[in-house]
């Protein structure tokens, strides 16, 4: 038991290392996922046919390959076209492009739950089409679109393991860097699946409190 | 100020209005009557834009209503609508709702904004409803601030889509109320309705609607008591008499 615990001391601050890079892949391709996500489910819901068709062909492309995939592609074949980057920001951009999937979806269903009197409503005193998404649509949806959102970032939190297969030195691979050259494979993984649970079990917790804040049968 | 003229619109092959002429002059009450599906809110919802039509025109002002072209914007502004299901923005107050429009897409300024809005509020009997969600408003509340919403805009002319047929009955009256003032003022407003004593008592002329075409058309009081075509004597009949 000593020994585990003197172990765990020596591993953490290594292992923090890597939490740091968890949390920047995360926090950074899940801005560029939303922002990429709200103006795919926007080319979607904008009443111009073929925009609403280039947004399904990019939205079903992208559920269609395996993210590791897309990271592979990204990190290894994008430099034969002279479009080189470093394996943190081809794993940003990377899980970003690939959850801006997800993202499109669940906002795409948040818009369309919008009853449409409002549109008629909006249209009816001019409003054009931005705004009326800006200051009518878009914050009704968003009572629609919060739970599954947060369900969007646990996943993605999860996800931002799969930048390790891209050389990222995240939590996940300091870990089998950490197990491989010591061969404590059980104190290592356990702080591993621990640190994970410290951040994710917070957001679940908080999932739990926006279905509830906002989720169906909730009162407005 | 509205005028159509053989203004014809198919939802696919099923075509709805088939040559529709009428008018609706500066200050003038018009209301439009017919059965259930015979394209009162088309022909609203074309006049608005919200709508396109087919073949024919519709003038405002002797401004065409195209809903492709720039113009339309200008056209419902002038041409407030209020619906069925009242469409108030659930996430705002009845205050933040009525200046909504004079705020934001006309670009007034907010102070006096406002002020014209509490004004409005005030007008249609709800002074003390300002802080308001529409959740917490009864039906006929919420249709008299969409009301006022409308009246924000400062329109040319009102289109009223069914005002009273989503109301409980005793929240009709109250309703209509404000309807009948905003007439006496001399206010430009084109209603399709149920309520025949409203027509009766408050439009200048009626036109009744069937089968995608005006079948009948004239003063209020002659269409409503002495009909001369068969359809509105039936529609008549059975409104006036439901059972
Ligand atoms: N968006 C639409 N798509 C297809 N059919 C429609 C649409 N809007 C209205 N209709 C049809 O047009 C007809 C007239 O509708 P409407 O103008 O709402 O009638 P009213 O207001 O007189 O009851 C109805 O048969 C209705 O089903
Ligand atoms: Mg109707």
């Amino acid at each position: 038991m000593q020994t585990v615990l003197r172990d765990a001391g020596t591993f953490l601050p290594i292992l923090l290392q890597g939490l740091k890079f968890t949390v920047l892949v995360t926090l950074g391709s899940l801005a560029l996922s939303t922002v990429l996500g709200l103006v795919w489910a926007l080319m979607r819901v904008s009443g111009i046919a073929w925009l609403a068709f280039v947004a399904k062909m990019i939205v079903n492309t992208l559920r269609g390959i395996p993210i590791l995939v897309q990271l592979f592609y990204i990190y290894f074949v994008f430099p034969e076209f002279g479009v080189a980057l470093t394996a943190l920001q081809a794993s940003i951009i990377g899980l970003g492009i690939a959850y801006s999937a997800y993202h499109s979806e669940n906002f795409r269903a948040g818009i369309e739950a919008i009853d449409h009197g409002q549109i008629e409503a909006a249209q009816s005193i001019g409003m054009g089409w931005f705004m009326m998404m800006r200051r009518v649509i878009l914050p009704q949806a968003i009572k629609v679109i919060l739970p599954p959102y947060g369900n969007i970032m646990i996943m993605m939190l999860k996800d931002s393991s799969q930048a390790s297969t891209i050389t990222v030195a995240e939590l996940t691979l300091q870990g089998q860097i950490l197990a491989s050259s010591t061969f404590k494979n059980m104190t290592v993984y356990t702080l591993v699946a621990l640190l994970y649970l410290s951040m994710s079990l917070p957001l679940i917790a908080f999932v739990g409190w926006l279905e509830r804040r906002f989720g169906k049968g909730a009162r407005r | 100020m509205i005028e159509l003229s053989k203004v014809t619109k198919s939802f696919g092959s099923h075509q709805v209005l088939k040559g529709i002429t009428g008018s609706v002059q500066r200050g003038e009450v018009v209301c439009l009557i017919g059965p259930s599906g015979s394209g009162k809110s088309t022909i609203l919802r074309c006049i608005n834009g919200l709508e396109s039509y087919d073949g024919g025109a519709i003038t405002v002002d002797g401004a065409k209503v195209d809903r492709a072209d720039r113009s339309i914007v200008g056209i419902r502004t002038a041409m407030a609508m209020v619906f069925q299901r009242f469409n108030l923005f659930p996430h705002r107050t009845a205050l933040e709702n009525v200046v909504e429009g004079p705020i934001h897409v006309k670009k007034e300024p907010p102070a006096e904004a406002l002020a014209r809005g509490r004004d409005l509020l005030a007008r249609v009997g709800l002074a003390d409803k300002f802080g308001s969600y529409p959740a917490q408003l009864s039906g006929g509340q919420m249709q008299r601030v969409a009301i006022a919403r409308a009246l924000a805009m400062q329109p040319k002319a009102i289109l009223f889509d069914e005002p009273t047929s989503a109301l409980d009955p005793e929240l009709v009256g109250e309703v209509l109320g404000v309807m009948k003032s905003l007439a006496e003022e001399g206010m430009t407003m084109l209603v399709v309705t149920h309520e025949m004593g409203f027509a009766r008592e408050v439009a200048d002329r009626v036109l009744f609607l069937d089968g995608g075409v005006i079948v009948e058309e004239g003063a209020a009081r002659e269409v409503l008591s002495a009909p001369r075509n068969p359809r509105t004597q039936d529609f008549l009949r059975r409104v006036l008499k439901p059972i």
